[in-house]
């Protein structure tokens, strides 16, 4: 049971920032939730990488010990690079729907006339 | 060394990384000189151009042909048996791709040189738009699962900045949010996908994959998120709503490439189906009485399903919609429909060990509409561009009388009708003509809605075409004129294509689409190309 | 942004140097120890909006140039990027090597003389070859796009605050 703690955090993760992007109208909450999904996947990959009783992937006299697998890392890593990248473009058109429609509630955005 | 043999040797590496490479040094090239620029990006693109012919030239030389490129190293394999180092394998369906492609790229670039000369930034468009073709073409051209997602991931970004580019309108700002969060959690669901996977079989690579694959419950589930996910980034019909909104507010150089990235995230979905999966896919899952419900029928039919709806509500909706741009786009989410109706109706036969040829014709019609969708929708959104670029003006209600003025324009409109609408001279007959005969055999009424609704998209553009282009004309536009030559040089270079695949369908069937069926449906080859090399 | 008060700028003052040097650390150590090139620009960029909110963006537009930061960002990504080319093109430098892009052409060869000695053994800071050299490119453009997108993000949000 206790090892799928961390499994059942993903789901609960994952549900929560679904929830967020389906149900939510801020668009800041829209974008919290894109945010805690993508925490929830990258929490999969880490889990999915732990061995019991190991110790980080360096190189360095480590005898026979077991090391944490270094590949869902290195995708976990390349995977938050990318969530700042959207997370910035997300942010910045934001604040550019801000300066037009002075409201970031999803309703109110994208309805004028031609 | 023969230069030649070595370009071709790099050539997945280079068909990146030149266009990055291209991206990367735009800003410091636009400090130069405008002109100088945007023949520094126009030359990037012709020299990726004429690696990925040089490619096709030598998977083409032999049947089956396929190009495995690891980064970093020779072989795909280390030595300890861990299948960690990235590669690209290109073979025939991945090769189509790429050329369709690059015939985007091209006219893209060329047709922005006088569409977006009025606008400022441009240093940072053009870095974009040279990324986004850098994206699609590693999304195109990987043959690893994670590498994939970050192709997928750096085309969305880059493609989510151009369709906000022109950020004063607050319309296109909005469309670019909705089209960044949709492809984000499409994305997302991608890489947990893919990191179930990896937790199973211990490999990201493609083909190592598909050798392993079991089929368990949690494979399923991971073929279930990936079909959602890539459905997301291809608008599909549920998740449709983003495409309108993005394909109309963009700037019409960028909708090009936007339609190319729409049918990667389709090729990516046919990738995952047929090849990753596609050793287990007839495995039965249920019996009710003496038949076998095979996994593959059931895929198949539920894919035919989002068919179907996907064509109604994009051709529906197109009738009703009275904005140039958002129309097409609505026609381009119909014509998405009938490649995965192809994709769906192949799926539920190509299988079949008694006769697969109903399949196979599904299926090849299926990838040639690929080609052909690009091409037609990508021409209508040219059009519509040089119309927005003559008159500013995109609502229906208020353009009328252009044919006047806009002589080559109009001309074009009228190829591209024909051809999306399936009108015989043009290219979208032929491959509609073998989606209909391959469906009609899965089953009659899937081809009668499919005619049904082709003709209501001729209905659409005839009515766009009367009211856009003929009528009387109107005082407010006496000073139009016809666009820049460099918007007619793109518009004319698809054109002319469309009309050679029109006049010439089996060239293009034979050379070009039986090479990506076959690599579709052999998936045994793409392994062993991987595998076999230990 | 207008600058915070003096208390913040002087323990902005005493911290930022450290920041600095604890970033460029992970920058310089990414093959060796957990981090790299986006971690330690990340801790770098951190601390340089440390220096942002202390001092207010209009402060920091009048010293740095957002212009200056892209082409710093270019540079590092064509750096990165020229590092994959080499393992291409060396080729034609020295006939008996043989690599792909992205290979690393430093380690384990005996063509380039200066990176010989100190290239082999184990846990030393010279042994990865162009990783290192990756880190420096990918570490210089993840602090100047880092930098850039909150310096503009702060500097273009200024005028709501004023009103």
């Amino acid at each position: 049971m206790i090892y799928n703690i961390p499994y059942i955090a993903v789901v609960a993760l994952i549900m929560i920032g679904l929830y967020a992007v389906v149900f939510k109208r801020n668009l800041i909450k829209i974008v919290i939730g894109i945010l805690l999904i993508e925490n929830g996947v990258n929490l999969f990959l880490i889990t999915l990488a732990f061995r019991q009783d190991s110790i980080a992937p360096i190189y360095r006299g480590t005898g026979s010990r077991l090391m944490s697998l270094p590949v869902p890392h290195a995708l976990t890593l390349t995977s938050i690079v990318i969530g700042v990248a959207v997370l910035a473009l997300m942010l910045s058109l934001i604040i550019h729907i801000y300066r037009h429609y002075g409201t970031l509630d999803a309703r109110k955005i994208g309805r004028e006339e031609e | 060394m023969n230069i030649i043999d070595d370009i071709i040797l790099h050539s997945p590496a280079l068909i990146v990384a030149i266009p990055l490479l291209g991206a990367f040094l735009t800003p410091l090239i636009s400090k130069i000189n405008d002109k100088v620029r945007n023949v520094f990006v126009i030359s990037i693109v012709l020299f990726t151009s004429a690696i990925v012919l040089l490619l096709a030239n030598d998977i083409y030389s032999a049947c089956g042909k396929i190009h495995t490129y690891v980064f970093g190293g020779t072989a795909a394999i280390t030595e300890g048996g861990f299948a960690v180092r990235i590669l690209f394998e290109v073979d025939g369906l991945n090769i189509f791709m790429a050329i369709i492609t690059t015939i985007l790229a091209i006219s893209g670039v060329i047709y922005s040189w006088a569409f977006m000369k009025e606008n400022t930034g441009l240093d940072k468009y053009y870095t974009l738009y040279l990324l986004m073709i850098a994206g699609m073409f590693g999304m195109i051209l990987t043959g690893d699962m994670f590498n994939f997602f970050v192709f997928l991931e750096i085309t969305s970004i880059a493609s989510c900045a151009l369709i906000a580019f022109w950020t004063s309108k607050g319309k296109a700002v909005d469309a670019g949010f909705k089209y960044i969060v949709i492809s984000a959690i499409g994305a997302l669901f991608i890489l947990f996908a893919i990191a179930i996977l990896y937790g199973q079989y211990n490999a990201l690579n493609m083909a190592v994959l598909a050798s392993n694959i079991q089929f368990s419950f949690l494979d399923k589930i991971a073929l279930v998120i990936l079909i959602s996910g890539l459905a997301m980034k291809a608008g599909i019909v549920p998740m449709h709503m983003w495409l309108p909104d993005a394909y109309g507010r963009a700037p019409a150089s960028v909708t090009l490439i936007l339609v190319g990235v729409t049918q990667a995230s389709l090729y990516g979905a046919l990738r995952m189906i047929f090849t990753v999966y596609g050793g287990k896919l007839t495995t039965t899952i249920n019996q009710i009485g003496d038949v076998n419900i095979d996994l593959n029928l059931l895929l198949g039919i539920f894919i035919v399903g989002l068919a179907l709806v996907t064509i109604f509500i994009g051709v529906l909706m197109a009738l009703k919609e009275n904005n140039f741009k958002r129309m097409i786009a609505f026609a381009a989410v119909a014509e998405i429909g009938y490649i995965i109706l192809a994709i769906g109706a192949a799926l539920t036969t190509v299988f079949s060990a008694t006769d697969p040829r109903t399949g196979i014709m599904a299926l090849k019609g299926g990838i040639f509409h690929i080609l052909n969708d690009a091409l037609d929708i990508g021409l209508l959104f040219l059009v519509a561009g040089a119309i927005y670029y003559a008159t500013k003006e995109t609502s229906l209600n208020r353009l009328g009388g252009l044919a006047r003025n806009m002589k080559y324009t109009t001309i074009f409109f009228l190829i591209g009708l024909l051809a999306v609408s399936g009108m015989p001279p043009m290219n979208g007959f032929a491959s509609k003509l073998m989606i209909y005969e391959s469906t009609y055999q899965v089953n009659p009424i899937l081809s009668i809605i499919a005619i049904l609704c082709s003709i209501l998209l001729l209905a659409v553009f005839v009515k766009v075409f009367h009211s856009a282009f003929l009528g009387p004309k109107l005082p407010k536009f006496d000073n139009v004129k016809e666009v820049p030559k460099s918007m007619l040089l793109a518009m004319g270079i698809i054109a002319c294509i469309i009309i050679f695949i029109g006049l010439f369908p089996d060239l293009v069937v034979n050379n070009i689409v039986q090479p990506a069926v076959n690599a579709l449906t052999n998936n045994s080859n793409y392994i062993n190309n991987v595998i076999g090399g230990i | 942004m207008s600058g915070m008060s003096r208390i913040v700028k002087t323990i902005t003052n005493v911290a930022f140097p450290f920041v600095m040097i604890y970033g460029l650390y992970v920058i310089a150590h990414g093959h060796l120890t957990p981090g790299g090139g986006f971690q330690g620009g990340a801790v770098v960029a951190s601390g340089l909006a440390m220096i942002l909110v202390a001092y207010g963006s209009i402060w920091v537009v009048g010293k740095v140039k957002e212009k200056h930061l892209s082409v710093l960002e270019s540079l590092g990504a064509i750096g990165f990027i020229s590092l994959a080319f080499f393992g291409i093109l060396l080729v034609y430098l020295y006939s008996s090597f043989e690599g792909t892009f992205f290979s690393n052409f430093l380690i384990g060869q005996d063509t380039i003389p200066i990176f010989n000695e100190i290239g082999k053994g184990l846990a030393n800071i010279n042994t990865a070859g162009i990783i290192p050299l990756m880190n420096f490119a990918v570490g210089l453009k993840v602090i100047a796009g880092l930098f850039v997108i909150v310096l503009v993000m702060a500097y273009s949000t200024r005028i709501k605050e004023g009103k």
